[in-house]
């Protein structure tokens, strides 16, 4: 198992849901976060002083999926969050130890 | 236990306190004191004062009679007043704050306004408006002794006495409370209480009676209508002193203090800008012409305002802005308001616009020559506005430039007792907070620890947050 953690940009939220859904993806965790890349920020200017803002907002998309849809995973956020602009963002994969189902209890494969 | 007594404590002290409602007793329809000279009454060469000769010799030798229409009009005045520090200023300081600090700027204006309007009952109307004296009138009316609901105001014969006290208390309040933008998010709640007290007492009561109640500046004939000076001028001054003796905010210059709701700041000017029409047109004492002309200038002056501020910036940074926007409308209320019932329409729109510009170089240009961390600019914009405002009176309220100047205006010498009221005003101010704020800060320390201010006001110094999230 796999936790596929990706950073795309807001407005590409829905479009990632779908494709994920689309692959077979059940369930997914969302965050909203700030970050940079390289991607420069805005200035921001109150009265007399100015400010420099280098986080943007961004969405962190968790989805926790079976090794065997890895790939397919990948591709679909790939495709659904690339604008081909900077600060499209980054997928990370990370190895999942356990998985456990709240309700029944069902662990790992059955719990995805 | 010592809660207990600290409580029986203060239920004695209340039950003391009722000896002065004893004083409320003697009834006296009508007050000894003369008519004091009032700036609102000034020019006698208006229209509006030709206009009102016909009815003044029957009333002149009576008792004066209260106007309904008049009575009406200032109690309006004095809520629309109210409404400019609660939730007006309140909320245009608040949104300027950050989050952690917001309901401790809340608490300062709200307790502030409160406090200063029972001493204003108590003390404050007496040594203003009772009496004779050049800096201080008499304990005549200590705790409004002898005043009865049919009391006519001595100053302004169709109001009652009561209306015009409560008037001018919110006046007082305000003025304190307008301190508090300078040094927000790092005072102590206890120094800021000590501090108005002080400086209501030395500062706003003597430059109130020299500029209205018949002192010093108003027998020289310096033009304030509705207080540039008293007001404006005082505050900003006393907010410039306060944010160097505090010192700066930690991490002033390094961190972001982005105001955490512009969409307050908004809503606090606009209800700014509402409740000035009370401020200016109440001022002219009555329902009637003056009061037509301050209300017309307050509405056009602080367009004008807005107007040239964004415009500056928009020129200047290449984006106008909603803070810059709600800035340049305050910046315009102050600089018409010792103008507001002297000068034309079309003096005020400009003198709107010139104090828009320079108030835009106040909290700029300026702001970084003097070098102090005045939190939300009170002396950039109210300091500034109201010297802008008040020298410029002296020019437009010339009648070749539509004002209601006599015919036998002269600008030059106008504009030089402008001046000498705006340098007094400066240097009474100055040493007054200076010495103020150095006893507060003796007393009970001027300032949070750092921690407290990492932390936020509002959690350490009232136990609460304004944002639950």
């Amino acid at each position: 198992m796999k936790m596929v953690t990706a950073i795309v940009k807001p407005f590409k939220l829905d479009e990632v849901r779908e494709a994920l859904s689309a692959i077979g993806v059940q369930g997914i965790t969302v965050t909203e976060v700030k970050g940079f890349g390289r991607q420069k920020g805005h200035t921001e200017l109150y009265r007399g002083a100015e400010y420099v803002v280098d986080f943007l907002p961004k969405v962190k998309i968790e989805a926790a999926v079976d090794d065997s849809i890895v790939d397919q995973v990948i591709d679909a956020i790939e495709k659904s969050a690339r604008t081909g602009k900077i600060g499209d963002g980054k997928i990370f994969v990370s190895p999942l130890v356990q998985v456990i189902r709240i309700r029944t209890g069902e662990t790992d494969r059955d719990a995805l | 236990m010592r809660k207990l007594v600290a409580s029986l404590a203060l239920g004695f002290a209340a039950l003391l306190a009722m000896g002065p409602l004893h004083a409320q007793e003697t009834p006296a329809s009508t007050l000894e004191t003369p008519a004091t000279v009032v700036v609102e009454d000034a020019p006698a060469a208006t229209a509006e004062a030709s206009v009102a000769e016909p009815a003044a010799p029957a009333t002149a030798e009576e008792t004066p009679k209260i106007d309904s229409g008049d009575t009406a009009w200032m109690m309006t005045s004095t809520l629309l007043v109210i409404l400019m520090t609660i939730p007006g200023l309140a909320l245009f300081y608040g949104g300027l704050s950050r989050s952690k600090n917001m309901l401790s700027v809340l608490i300062q204006v709200f307790v502030v306004f409160s406090l200063i309007s029972v001493l204003w009952a108590i003390y404050g109307f007496s040594l203003t408006f009772g009496g004779e004296g050049n800096f201080y009138a008499s304990f005549q009316y200590l705790f409004l002794k002898g005043i009865t609901p049919d009391t006519v105001s001595a100053t302004l014969a169709t109001i009652p006495e009561f209306v015009f006290i409560a008037f001018q208390g919110t006046f007082a309040a305000i003025t304190v409370a307008l301190i508090v933008g300078s040094f927000a998010e790092r005072i102590k709640f206890s120094a800021v209480l000590l501090f108005s007290v002080l400086w209501f007492t030395f500062s706003y009561i003597p430059m109130a009676r020299m500029v209205w109640g018949g002192g010093l500046l108003g027998k020289a004939g310096a033009l304030d209508f509705a207080g540039g000076t008293v007001v404006h001028i005082n505050a900003g001054v006393a907010g410039l002193v306060g944010a160097y003796v505090l010192g700066k905010r930690l991490g002033f210059g390094k961190e972001a203090f982005t105001p955490h709701s512009l969409t307050l700041t908004m809503v606090g000017a606009s209800l700014l800008w509402v409740g000035w029409f009370g401020f200016n047109a109440g001022s002219a004492g009555a329902a009637n012409g003056v009061a037509g002309l301050a209300f017309i200038n307050t509405v056009l002056a602080t367009a004008a305002a807005t107007l040239a501020w964004i415009a500056g910036e928009g020129l200047h940074k290449g984006k106008a802005s909603m803070l810059g926007a709600a800035s340049g409308a305050v910046a315009g209320l102050v600089a018409v308001t010792p103008a507001a019932g002297f000068v034309g329409p079309m003096g005020s729109i400009i003198i709107g616009l010139i104090a828009g510009l320079v108030c835009l170089w106040g909290v700029s240009g300026l702001k970084r020559l003097l070098k102090a961390d005045d939190s939300f600019d009170v002396f950039g914009v109210h300091g500034v506005g109201g010297i802008v405002g008040a020298i410029l009176t002296g020019v437009f309220a010339a009648p070749y430039l539509g004002g209601t100047g006599a015919e036998d205006f002269a600008m030059g010498a106008q504009v030089w007792i402008q001046t000498k009221s705006v340098l007094l005003t400066i240097v009474w101010s100055g040493i007054v907070s200076f010495i103020a704020y150095k006893i507060a800060d003796l007393v009970v320390g001027l300032r949070v620890t750092e921690e407290e201010e990492r932390q936020g006001l509002d959690i350490t110094s009232h136990g609460e947050t304004a944002y639950n999230k």
